[in-house]
């Protein structure tokens, strides 16, 4: 198999990625997807770990299974969100949201 | 190079590219189709990692429902098809080198360790769903309770949020 | 274990391959001849109004957002369904509460009229 640092080098390329896209995205829903590349490189990471651990566990597993119901629920919320900020503001753009900016 | 190594190379190019193009392409809805190869791709480094249950996971939630749900919630808010706008903020050119120093300084750091690395990780691949359920039934149940608990209070949450009023109703 | 997945790889090559040959085969070998006739979304039926781009209801991602919620329920009911014999009916009671739990948020989404479709 291929050392743990191959995993954890992708891991970290794709956490970049979507930090980046979340300080570019000028979109909404374009923020909510970077976020999902950063908790599928955080679970890349736990699940690598779980794989090559000192000992043998599935505790990195069962934490990605979590990690990856926590995704959904903010994905419903999060999308919500930017559904109900359409109808009041007629655009999902987050750099002109400033109603409660002074 | 070894079959798995070709494998892992694809994968991880597969993943990589596409969450690239998530980030960077104009038109948002080609970007939540990446989004899901790109999921695609991370489905196939698990099964690489022999955690079969969470590939089909990754297949079922992410590829199959998070990113239907975004391309609701784009067809939603968008003229889809208008990718006049700009996507991106103006901040681009001071996000991207704070993306390179965390990436450099994750790379410097998985580079300086070396992690007690198992020597035989092979030894679990008769099949992790088995002890995977085990684990998530037995020692794992009150996250696996409590798991439903969000799962209720984002249903309610989103419903709440998301609901058009209508004029006339009365709650 | 890996070579298990052979076929799969297989597969995907094989579908792939077969997209993607039709699609420039067709590209390559086929008569480019447009008319308007032609590229309208009902070649013979009856005349789209408007544009197919627009903003659909609110409604629809309601319905798409509840099926994720339960479609993670169903993912963790895989795992219990596997080991459900030798947990017997302490695994039982636990999906029982884990599912009720559930069918609250059901049972309110049910009495908020979000499933209805007026």
């Amino acid at each position: 198999m291929q050392p743990i640092n191959c995993y954890l080098g992708v891991s970290a390329i794709l956490f970049c990625i979507g930090l980046f896209g979340v300080m570019t995205r000028r979109n909404a829903v374009g923020i909510l997807m970077s976020i999902e590349l950063m908790l599928n490189a955080a679970n890349l990471n736990l699940v690598a770990f779980s794989a090559y651990g000192p000992k043998h566990g599935l505790t990195g597993q069962v934490f990605a299974v979590f990690v990856i119901t926590i995704a959904a629920a903010e994905a419903a919320v999060g999308l919500a969100i930017v559904v109900n900020l359409y109808m009041n503001a007629k655009h999902v753009n987050v750099d002109q949201v400033n109603l409660m900016k002074w | 190079m070894t079959g798995q190594g070709v494998a892992f190379a694809v994968l991880a190019a597969i993943t990589i590219i596409s969450a690239l193009l998530v980030v960077t392409i104009k038109n948002i809805v080609r970007s939540a189709l990446f989004l899901a190869l790109s999921f695609v791709g991370v489905a196939g480094l698990y099964i690489l990692l022999n955690a079969e249950f969470l590939a089909a996971v990754q297949v079922l939630i992410y590829v199959g429902a998070i990113t239907v749900l975004m391309l609701f919630a784009i067809m939603l808010t968008q003229q889809i098809m208008s990718a006049k706008i700009s996507q991106t903020t103006e901040w681009f050119w001071l996000a991207l080198p704070m993306a390179l120093a965390m990436l450099a300084t994750l790379i410097f750091f998985f580079a300086m360790r070396t992690y007690p690395v198992n020597p035989a990780p092979d030894a679990l691949a008769v099949g992790t769903t088995m002890p995977l359920a085990e684990a998530l039934l037995k020692p794992y149940l009150l996250p696996f309770e409590l798991a439903s608990f969000i799962l209720l209070a984002a249903l309610v949450g989103a419903i709440v949020i998301a609901r058009e009023e209508k004029p006339g109703a009365t709650d | 274990m890996l070579s298990a997945y052979f076929p799969i790889l297989v597969l995907i090559v094989l579908a792939t391959g077969f997209a993607l040959g039709a699609l420039t085969l067709s590209h390559v070998l086929g008569p480019k001849r447009p008319n308007p006739a032609k590229s309208e979304p009902y070649e013979c039926g009856m005349r789209p109004i408007g544009s197919a781009r627009q903003r659909i209801p609110v409604r629809f991602y309601l319905i798409a957002m509840l099926f994720i919620l339960f479609d993670i329920e169903i993912v963790f009911l895989y795992p219990w369904a596997i080991v459900f014999d030798h947990l017997g009916l302490f695994g039982l009671v636990e999906m029982i509460v884990f599912i009720a739990i559930l069918v609250v948020g059901y049972v309110y989404v049910w009495r908020k009229g979000a499933l209805e479709w007026e």
